[in-house]
């Protein structure tokens, strides 16, 4: 056990050190700097600029300044934002894009299963047939598309809610359910193909021979088989909905750190960019180490041992 | 079970529903606005966006500021003497606060303008601050800081030296660039300015009192703004959305009073509806959009190819089927808010346009098969990819050579132009005070860091010198207008439009007086409700 955990954070910790290292790379490679303005800087200011932030040392010394910073996760100060460091971001926009994050998680696995379900039990009925158009409408419609449609649906013509900015649950709803549509679908998707396949298996046959109804089958028996594939797809899903989205953050105008991945680049925020792009990275990396115990809790067969032996 | 599960979810969803706040209060005069991006910095030293500077002009106030007609007032000086060489301006302060309750002093300016031209301090608009003597010095480290020409006589006093007379001094002396911050706040902590907090203390018209990152800022009226009485909003609430299409939503929902113009743009899709409902109101702004030739390379380096390229563009058809703002067509470089604009050449002469496209064809020894293939660049935008999809098939009427587009992200774009990788660019520039030289600046020298067309003519320089150097205005003016031929001659740029300003209002707000400078000034705002 104790062999499983120190070989996962060996990895983690390596992969990390590529990841900043190529970030680190790509980043050199752009063309602009942060100072890079339409009405271009004279050359000596442009010089203090640089002096001031350490841009004028050689890469190797930023590079070794960068590292150090990580080791200790002190990310440095925004070039953009003044007075701003990069933890500060990360400490403020995280816990928006967690708390829309976790609203439209839970409504996508809740509603992706039990939507899954359901085209399940009335397989090749109209229901199924209904449920998995809606899906593929999910899957289909961009979510800046669906965010759009429902600003103007709920905020402008129904006046229910607002139509952006961050503040109450209440501006939470739109944004939480056009982050949930893609999801839910998919899980939904998953849920019904994996379902149709046991519900032909000859332990469900003898369920049903017993006497037992459709949702006391699909809740004891099938439920949890089915459930395997969707927690694969869960790991990606929860760092990409728990780091925010560009697109609804920005349509929405919500503080998360999701718009920050690409406003760093845009602005050439050399040391927002690397530290977003690591935080990212570890979320990543823990969610889908915990993804790993979650499987064999679910399906005791896989353990943890025998896993990290094999691995 | 199930109802009982349906009955919650429902519950859940009214209860939001419920809440939607709208914190509008019909005694309070609160005004709601929007700007697009985070303010990446309020301390007055550093800041050098549209961003911060609206929200940094609402609450500072420097020497002199622009009235409600535009022109320009004594705010904290009350008097300015100006000496007969109008090389010394000697600036009376009037009894004024900071919001803290201590008094604005002459130091204050003297130090914050001696900060921003320290070599040491990261300041990215020192060099508006080279019109005083020993500025440029002193930011190279030539010179002592002390040297540079502003000294405070006592505290009421303000002697500032030029380098040489400029006619438009206080005109600059109302921009962001000459505020002054509150010399002992910036003593205690240099971050002083960063969140907002009881540190952060300014002397204008409001008084930040909240500031949300990236969410929202809330700013009251400022009790110890010594112009007190002419300020008439309670609040003013700024949001912080960066979606153009989300900012309008809000306005058309009743969340925001205001959409577009100074503190953002609408989105260019909505216009034309805008326009035929009667609601879109424009401004002119002190600006021109225009194409530039890289004249360092050929084709463009020869003078008549530029300008069958200028002259073949059909300015009038781009407004009013693609950017629909009431823009003028440009047909020389400074705008008509800075003086009576002469036309230069006719827009839309292809027959002209067709003679010298020959005739520089024959100069440079190519035929139109020869010719090696013309790549424009822009940075990537809907409206910016519009008007080059259009100018792209008016030169392929006019000289039968289809024009590569090639668009890029907007720091990439930036690069091509600083290291001269283009043919033919997009830019467009807002002036920053009221005077021609605004623009003449950025191309008076070949290397001049804005001059990125490379072109450079000795008689263009010399007249700018000499304009530099008169201060009889008539003078003055016949040197910049000539200036202004030559340039138009040699045309090292095709001048598009002048730009406008966009914007829609709810009826009830009045008083904002718009700036051609893309600001707006705030203090006399109020809502007749």
């Amino acid at each position: 056990m104790i062999r499983f955990f120190a070989k996962k954070i060996v990895i983690l910790v390596l992969s990390l050190y590529v990841v900043a290292s190529l970030t680190f790379a790509l980043m050199q490679m752009i063309p602009g700097d942060p100072f890079t303005e339409e009405k271009a800087i004279p050359e000596e200011i442009l010089k203090s600029m640089r002096q001031h932030y350490g841009l004028d040392r050689p890469w190797y010394v930023q590079y070794g300044k960068y590292m150090k910073g990580l080791a200790t996760w002190d990310l440095g100060p925004s070039f953009k934002y003044q007075g701003r460091t990069v933890n500060d971001i990360i400490k403020e926009g995280f816990p928006v894009s967690l708390a829309l994050g976790l609203e439209s998680l839970t409504l996508s696995i809740f509603a992706g299963i039990g939507i899954g379900s359901l085209a399940s039990l009335k397989h090749m009925k109209w229901q199924d047939h209904f449920l998995m158009i809606m899906a593929v409408f999910g899957i289909a419609v961009p979510s800046f598309i669906l965010a759009t449609f429902l600003q103007y649906l709920f905020g402008m013509k129904l006046d229910l809610l607002p139509v952006a900015r961050w503040g109450g649950f209440d501006h939470s709803i739109l944004p939480a359910l056009a982050l949930a549509a893609l999801p839910t679908a998919f899980i939904a998707r998953l849920t019904r193909s994996n379902m149709v396949e046991i519900m032909q298996q000859d332990y469900i046959q003898t369920a049903r021979s017993k006497g037992l109804n459709g949702l006391q089958i699909i809740y004891h028996h099938a439920l949890r088989n089915a459930l395997l594939p969707i927690v694969t797809y869960l790991g990606p899903l929860t760092t990409a909905i728990l780091t925010g989205s560009f697109a609804v953050e920005k349509i929405f105008g919500i503080p998360g750190l999701g718009q920050w991945f690409v406003m760093s680049i845009t602005n050439r925020d050399y040391t927002v960019i690397m530290g977003t792009t690591v935080f990212y990275s570890t979320i990543l990396m823990v969610t889908v180490f915990f993804i790993d115990i979650l499987y064999c809790i679910i399906d005791p067969r896989i353990q943890l041992m025998r896993k990290s032996n094999t691995t | 079970m199930k109802q009982i599960l349906f009955l919650c979810a429902m519950g859940i969803f009214l209860f939001g529903c419920q809440k939607k706040t709208r914190p509008i209060d019909d005694n309070q005069q609160i005004l709601r606005l929007n700007i697009h991006t985070e303010p990446p910095s309020l301390d007055a030293r550093k800041a050098n966006d549209t961003s911060s500077i609206a929200i940094i002009n609402m609450c500072f106030e420097g020497l002199m500021k622009r009235g409600k007609e535009g022109a320009i007032e004594p705010a904290i000086a009350h008097r300015v003497e100006i000496s007969d060489d109008n090389l010394t301006y000697t600036f009376h302060l009037r009894p004024a606060k900071w919001w803290d309750g201590r008094a604005v002093t002459a130091q204050d300016f003297e130090t914050t303008w001696k900060t921003i031209l320290n070599p040491s301090f990261p300041s990215g608009f020192a060099q508006e601050l080279y019109t005083l003597k020993n500025g440029m010095a002193a930011k190279n480290g030539m010179v002592s800081i002390n040297e540079v020409g502003v000294v405070a006589l006592d505290e009421e006093t303000l002697q500032v030296e030029l380098d040489h007379p400029v006619p438009y001094f206080l005109d600059l002396v109302a921009s962001h660039a000459f505020l002054a911050v509150p010399a002992h706040i910036t003593k205690l902590s240099p971050h002083w300015a960063d969140d907002g907090s009881s540190l952060f203390v300014g002397n204008g018209p409001y008084k930040l009192t909240e500031w949300k990152h990236h969410n929202s800022l809330t700013l009251k009226r400022n009790d110890e703004y010594w112009d007190v009485d002419s300020v008439t909003m309670d609040e003013i609430h700024m949001y912080i959305v960066q979606d153009e299409m989300t900012e309008l939503n809000m306005f058309e929902s009743d969340e925001l009073d205001w959409a577009g113009q100074p503190l953002s743009t609408l989105p260019t899709d909505a216009l034309q509806a805008l326009g035929a409902q009667g609601r879109l109101q424009t401004y002119p702004m002190s600006g021109t959009y225009y194409y530039i030739f890289n004249c360092q390379q050929p084709p463009f380096d020869n003078v008549h190819f530029r300008k069958a390229f200028s002259l073949a563009i059909n300015r009038k058809t781009i407004i009013e089927n693609i950017t629909q703002s009431k823009q003028i067509p440009a047909t020389g470089f400074i705008p008509p808010t800075i003086w009576q604009i002469n036309p230069h050449f006719e827009d839309n002469d292809i027959q002209e346009a067709k003679k010298l496209f020959s005739i520089a064809l024959k100069e440079m020894g190519y035929t139109r098969d020869t010719l090696p293939p013309i790549t424009l660049i822009y940075n990537t935008c809907a409206a910016h990819h519009k008007i080059a999809q259009v100018i792209q098939e008016q030169w392929f009427r006019a000289f039968g050579i289809r024009v590569k587009l090639a668009n890029m992200e907007w720091k990439v774009f930036l690069n091509e132009l600083m290291h001269k990788q283009f043919q033919v660019a997009r830019m467009g520039g807002i002036g920053t005070f009221n005077d021609p030289m605004t623009f003449f600046d950025l191309y008076r020298y070949p290397h001049s860091s804005n001059n990125y067309s490379g072109w450079s003519n000795t008689e263009f320089t010399e007249l700018i010198q000499n304009a530099e150097m008169t201060v009889d205005p008539i003078k003055r003016e016949l040197f910049l207008r000539e200036a202004e031929k030559i340039f138009m001659d040699e045309m090292p740029i095709a001048p598009i439009y002048y730009y406008t300003g966009t914007y829609i209002k709810k009826k009830y707000v009045k008083g904002i007086q718009l700036s051609e400078f893309s600001d707006a000034n705030f203090k006399f705002a109020f809502l007749e409700l």
